[in-house]
């Protein structure tokens, strides 16, 4: 089985999100870069496809040199090789035909993303792309077993969970679950210099046109201060949430 | 050319979201001078969209979409958008809606944007503002393509009424073969869910144990809210990882969001931000939620909220 795993380049979850040039681009002055935590449980989880069932693992990611320490940290954390498409991430649609080029031409049977990176929050690449290589697709996905060509997958849905059969060629949108949160992996002496060998391949972006264009970026308004209420008059709490707030 | 709206039900009966998005596309057809068509599923009685601005109503009745499937689904609205003409498709940020709107989008050509927030500030360009960085940011978005899915984040849009009635007619759309069939689906009954509660109450390592959640669900029991938990509770095993609020959990967006025991992370923050009201009863005055919250009790859990129930027992008695 060859397994592709997606890799979003995105700000630490603590980053503090700044923007620049009139609010129209994110501010990465000081900010750490980290593999989308959605996308490292289906690292995870491909990792243990390599492991117990012999799967190659390739990572991959659209955007310019400076994710490259991303993608070698999955090298590190045990993918066999990764590939750049040398071309900016400029929305869900232009990412997802870009990644349908490489898997059609790698021959992947199994393609795992994140259900959504943490930064754009898009939600949008691996269904596009199911759709654009008529693959089966499982979002929200907490659980994934393959045998031969059929697969297994649970799926998150609200108030619960869904088990589905489907088969190979797939694509999955996953998050925790897929893996537990322990079995997350920290890359070792070992591995950083193993991920220093592996090959990681730049290719030309294919032409791709966009269909949504980020225009301007706002924070939040600034929130009023809070109010502080006795521990010893609940009461107050109560009122205040039915007379001021009307919530209750 | 009108708005196509896609109203989520279960076991006939339409969710909250569903009445919400249909808010939103009336709101959308009056800027762009048109009606409003909902699709629905395995719905009989569709009366009440008319109560929200739907015009028409394309019901499908099939046993074969009996349970969601996103590919299905999304085939037949496409369907239904290509019959009507449709420039505009509304969604939810339901599980199920997140699932369908790329595939949709793919189908229909179109530019999708999901997480959006308001009604759009221009229709040409088409521009919507969404939430980005996990609610840290908003993200103004021009959606460029001739057809546009827009997916509407819940509670942010509201409910806006319409007395109007809604046709309806039957539609019958091919059904593409099933390439994933839903197994079986094991879902809590009688529970209020994170993703339809209007209240959420939620519990941190403050508690101390799984033993003292009792008070927690006794608290959410009164104010007929969900119960949901940090991300160290569920790492830790106290709690189910379905009630994991946060950045890489479930994303809430409640009238009422109500912190016991939890100090408040950046990531978790993240993830209730959408939330109109936030509450955070904690011992530690420098918690960070304190920053983040409307009101707030600087107190022992075990005391409070033993008295917070009490009090609101009292108060729903009342009412």
């Amino acid at each position: 089985m060859k397994i592709l795993v997606c890799i979003s380049h995105v700000p630490d979850t603590t980053s503090k999100i700044n923007f620049t040039e009139g609010d129209t681009k994110f501010d990465t002055n000081g900010v750490q870069y980290v593999i989308n935590p959605n996308d490292e449980f289906g690292l995870t989880r491909a990792m243990w496809f390599k492991e117990k069932q012999g799967a190659s693992v390739d990572v991959i990611n659209v955007g310019g040199p400076e994710t490259e320490p991303t993608l070698r940290k999955a090298l590190a954390i045990g993918a066999d090789g990764a590939i750049r498409v040398n071309t900016p991430a400029t929305d869900g649609f232009a990412v997802a035909q870009q990644l349908a080029k490489v898997v059609q031409d790698g021959g992947y049977d199994l393609v795992i993303a994140g259900r959504e990176s943490i930064d754009y929050n898009g939600g949008m690449v691996p269904g596009m792309l199911a759709g654009l290589i008529k693959a089966n697709f499982v979002t929200n996905c907490i659980s994934l077993e393959v045998d031969g060509t059929n697969a297994k997958a649970v799926r998150e849905i609200d108030g619960g969970k869904e088990t589905v059969s489907t088969s190979l060629p797939l694509v999955i949108g996953g998050q925790k679950g897929l893996v537990e949160e322990s079995d997350l992996r920290i890359p070792n002496m070992r591995g950083i210099m193993m991920a220093r060998k592996k090959p990681l391949t730049v290719v030309e972006p294919i032409d791709a046109n966009t269909e949504t264009a980020s225009v301007k970026f706002e924070k939040p308004a600034p929130k009023g201060a809070i109010k502080l209420i006795d521990p010893d008059n609940v009461e107050e709490l109560v009122n205040l949430l039915h007379n001021e707030a009307k919530v209750i | 050319m009108s708005v196509l709206v896609y109203t989520e039900s279960e076991k006939g009966t339409f969710k909250k979201v569903a009445l919400e998005v249909a808010s939103y596309a009336k709101t959308v057809a009056d800027q762009m001078g048109t009606t409003v068509t909902a699709v629905t599923f395995n719905a009989d009685d569709t009366a009440i969209l008319g109560d929200y601005g739907v015009d028409k109503v394309l019901k499908v009745n099939d046993q074969k979409l009996e349970t969601f499937n996103a590919n299905a689904y999304a085939s037949a609205i496409a369907q239904a958008a290509k019959q009507e003409g449709t420039k505009v498709i509304v969604v939810s940020s339901s599980a199920d809606s997140k699932y369908l709107a790329p595939l949709l989008a793919i189908d229909l050509d179109a530019g999708y944007a999901s997480n959006v927030v308001e009604a759009p500030s221009s229709t040409s360009p088409f521009t919507v503002k969404r939430t980005a960085f996990t609610n840290k940011a908003f993200n103004m978005t021009a959606i460029n393509t001739d057809v546009k899915v827009v997916g509407v984040s819940k509670n942010a849009f509201g409910l806006k009424e319409n007395s109007g009635s809604a046709t309806a007619e039957d539609f019958s759309p091919s059904v593409p073969e099933l390439g994933v069939k839903v197994e079986s689906v094991d879902k809590v009954t009688g529970q209020v869910t994170i993703a339809d509660a209007e209240i959420v109450v939620s519990g941190g390592r403050g508690l101390k144990g799984p033993e003292n959640w009792g008070m927690i669900e006794e608290l959410a029991d009164v104010l007929g809210a969900a119960t949901a938990c940090s991300k160290p509770v569920s790492d830790l095993g106290w709690r189910p990882h379905g009630e994991h609020v946060g950045q890489t959990g479930k994303p809430v967006a409640a009238n009422l969001y109500i912190a016991i025991g939890i100090s408040g992370a950046i990531q978790h923050l993240a993830g209730i931000n959408a939330s109109k009201v936030k509450v955070v009863i904690n011992t530690d005055p420098e918690a960070p939620f304190f920053k983040a919250a409307d009101y707030g009790i600087v107190g022992d859990a075990f005391e409070v909220v033993p008295k917070l129930i009490e009090k609101l027992k009292a108060f729903k008695a009342q009412q």
